[in-house]
């Protein structure tokens, strides 16, 4: 369970402040499986850095399963995140010349753990991802949805209680990309993990339970989807057509 | 997280960059063979000076003109003398009589000469001797016979050669009887002396020895006179009994006042020193040597030094992404700084172990040259290693700590 309370993260650009997420609010359930959309510079990338525990906000209240991170030190927060998040980041940020293996035992080896039963935790994500014939493939050898799934492995390899992806299929063809919201929702579902991810693309967005649109720092929807979008369904052809039809979905709220 | 793993991944970071790797760690390996190779020759200059002074005689005080310490009385060039006070036969009489019971005292004068021996001129150091010269000085004759009183009673033309000099002038073929003319005068050989051995910076080798007073008729001429008196570059004395030497060299050093008619508040124009004095000034000298020389080196390793932060900063900022990611995945901070640390440390103690090969070699080659036996001592090599490794960590730690200090959220949208 995730609480956000009044949360507001400022930036001083120059002489200018910026007010990259201006009082918000929002609860996220265990299990739910949440979109965040908004045009550029919205603040979602702030929002999920606070949630990742990768940035602390200026003001407000985070909890994460009832514990405020206020006045955590670094390093306290990088056992949080070592230990309750998983990453999946658009450019999929794997170690270059590393396998696939290795990069999955990356986060296992900053949490201390050990020889045998490090690698089989790791092989383990690897073949929930589906990869299990690919441990040894370094990064430049597997295509772009293989390597966002070692990602995704890598991020699932702590068992997380919160998986958190920036744009996971920003840099991805419709088609890998639908593969890789399929997985997401395997996951979800399967194993109910929390997920929540940023995009900006309306269609991959609805195949979540529930959609919120930032704009300038704020949250101006929130909408429970009360039927997903199956992965694999067909992109419609007429994306304008469809963002209208979007727009309804949010009036629902 | 343990230090074995950190090693790894720093190995690994530095194997996928081979060429700069390599090019960083060649700064250290340079700097730290120059460190070693200096600091051999150094050392090698030092004992092989010790010992020709060692190799001088036993017992030795030496007495020469000049208020320093000079060399001028083991095989260099006469100094000039024009300024000091000169050193006069007459004080070398008087020093015999003075303390001619304690030591046994030899006079001697150096002078530069032309050489000619079979149609071939060269120039060398032509030195004026008495009979107790060899004695004295610890020579022993290889063959012929030693400059004799009578050859300086009657003015022989005759000259014993040092060992390297019969093979300069002779190249193998027996020497003894036959003549070289020196300054244009006949002179016939009569004897060689036996090799001392090489010893680095001198050789004591390379000696003409003719009579004393044939050279002051014949070959000297004014540089050997002052004031209208005979001169002397030097004495060699040579105490009967060790005890004695400080006795010797008081008693020597009053009779050169009086003699000069100096008083005890005059400085005293000569040098009057024992071996031992001599040793303790030049291991003074060729320690200040040695450590220059290491100073040298030192600055080639901090050059290395600087190589290697320069890189590691570079490769931080190459790297900011997976330093985000690392740190978005759990990575404390302490875990990224030991991580720039190790890569560093490995680039300056691998480069401070070739460099110790590098600088081994050198040394080795400098010795094959002959010029200076160079001596490699485990604690100049543990001194350059030391230095190498110390390069490393002084200079990781800003590099370490700016990759530590990266805040993961900026580090992972760095482009």
């Amino acid at each position: 369970m995730i609480e956000v309370e009044h949360v507001f993260k400022v930036y001083r650009m120059g002489a200018t402040k910026v007010r990259a997420l201006d009082d918000v609010s929002l609860t996220i359930r265990d299990g739910e499986m949440t979109a965040i959309v908004g045009p550029s510079g919205s603040g979602k990338s702030t929002l999920m850095a606070i949630l990742g525990c990768l940035d602390v906000p200026t003001k407000g209240i985070y909890r994460m399963d009832g514990e405020s991170i206020e006045g955590l030190n670094d390093n306290q927060l990088a056992h949080i995140r070592s230990r309750k998040i998983g990453f999946v980041f658009q450019q999929f940020n794997l170690l270059p010349r590393t396998t696939a293996l290795e990069n999955v035992l990356l986060p296992l080896l900053y949490d201390g753990v050990k020889g045998k039963a490090r690698k089989e935790r790791a092989v383990a994500a690897l073949e929930t991802v589906g990869l299990g014939d690919r441990i040894t493939h370094k990064p430049n050898q597997l295509s772009g949805g293989e390597q966002q799934r070692v990602a995704i492995a890598r991020a699932l390899v702590n068992n997380p209680s919160l998986l958190l992806a920036d744009e996971p299929t920003g840099n991805l063809d419709s088609h890998t990309g639908g593969e890789i919201v399929g997985l997401f929702q395997r996951l979800n579902r399967e194993q109910g993990l929390t997920i929540l991810y940023v995009t900006h693309d309306p269609f991959i967005a609805r195949h979540t339970n529930r959609v919120i649109q930032l704009e300038d720092g704020k949250i101006v929807a929130d909408v429970q989807i009360k039927e997903p979008l199956e992965a694999g369904t067909p992109r419609p052809d007429d994306i304008l057509e469809y963002m209208t039809h979007s727009t309804e979905l949010e009036g629902e709220k | 997280m343990n230090l074995l793993e950190n090693i790894r991944i720093a190995l690994r970071a530095l194997a996928a960059n081979k060429l700069r790797s390599g090019l960083t760690m060649l700064g250290i390996i340079i700097g730290v063979a120059a460190v070693v190779a200096l600091m051999a020759v150094g050392a090698g200059a030092t004992s092989g000076i010790t010992s020709s002074i060692e190799g001088l005689g036993t017992n030795m005080i030496t007495v020469t003109s000049g208020r320093a310490f000079s060399f001028s009385g083991m095989g260099g060039r006469t100094s000039d003398s024009q300024q000091l006070d000169p050193l006069y036969y007459a004080d070398y009489q008087a020093i015999v009589s003075d303390v001619g019971a304690a030591a046994e005292v030899t006079p001697y004068f150096q002078d530069a000469g032309n050489v000619i021996s079979g149609g071939l001129t060269s120039s060398f150091s032509v030195t004026g001797v008495t009979s107790n010269f060899a004695q004295v000085r610890s020579f022993d004759i290889a063959q012929g016979r030693f400059i004799t009183d009578n050859d300086n009673a009657s003015e022989a033309r005759v000259a014993v050669l040092g060992y390297q000099t019969a093979i300069d002038l002779f190249s193998g073929l027996n020497p003894i009887g036959r003549q070289i003319q020196i300054n244009g005068i006949t002179f016939k050989v009569v004897g060689v002396l036996a090799s001392k051995g090489s010893s680095g910076f001198f050789s004591e080798d390379d000696l003409l020895l003719i009579p004393l007073q044939t050279g002051y008729s014949r070959l000297f001429s004014g540089r050997a006179i002052s004031d209208g008196k005979r001169t002397l570059s030097g004495l060699a004395l040579s105490a009967q009994d060790p005890e004695q030497i400080d006795a010797v060299i008081s008693q020597v050093e009053y009779t050169l006042r009086r003699q000069h008619q100096l008083t005890l508040n005059d400085e005293l124009g000569f040098n009057v020193s024992s071996q031992s004095q001599m040793l303790s000034a030049l291991s003074g000298v060729t320690g200040t040597l040695t450590a220059m020389l290491g100073a040298i080196a030192a600055i080639s390793l901090l050059v290395g030094g600087i190589g290697i932060m320069n890189i590691t900063l570079v490769s931080v900022r190459e790297r900011t992404r997976e330093i985000g990611l690392r740190k978005a995945v759990g990575a404390r901070r302490n875990v990224i700084l030991v991580q720039f640390l190790v890569e560093t440390l490995t680039l300056s103690i691998f480069g401070g172990l070739f460099g110790i090969l590098l600088g081994w070699a050198i040394a080795a080659l400098v010795s094959a040259s002959g010029v200076i036996t160079a001596v490699l001592t485990p604690n100049n090599v543990l001194l350059a290693f030391g230095s190498a490794a110390l390069v490393g960590l002084f200079f990781g730690i800003y590099p370490a700590y700016q990759a530590a200090g990266l805040r993961p959220i900026e580090a992972l949208r760095y482009e």
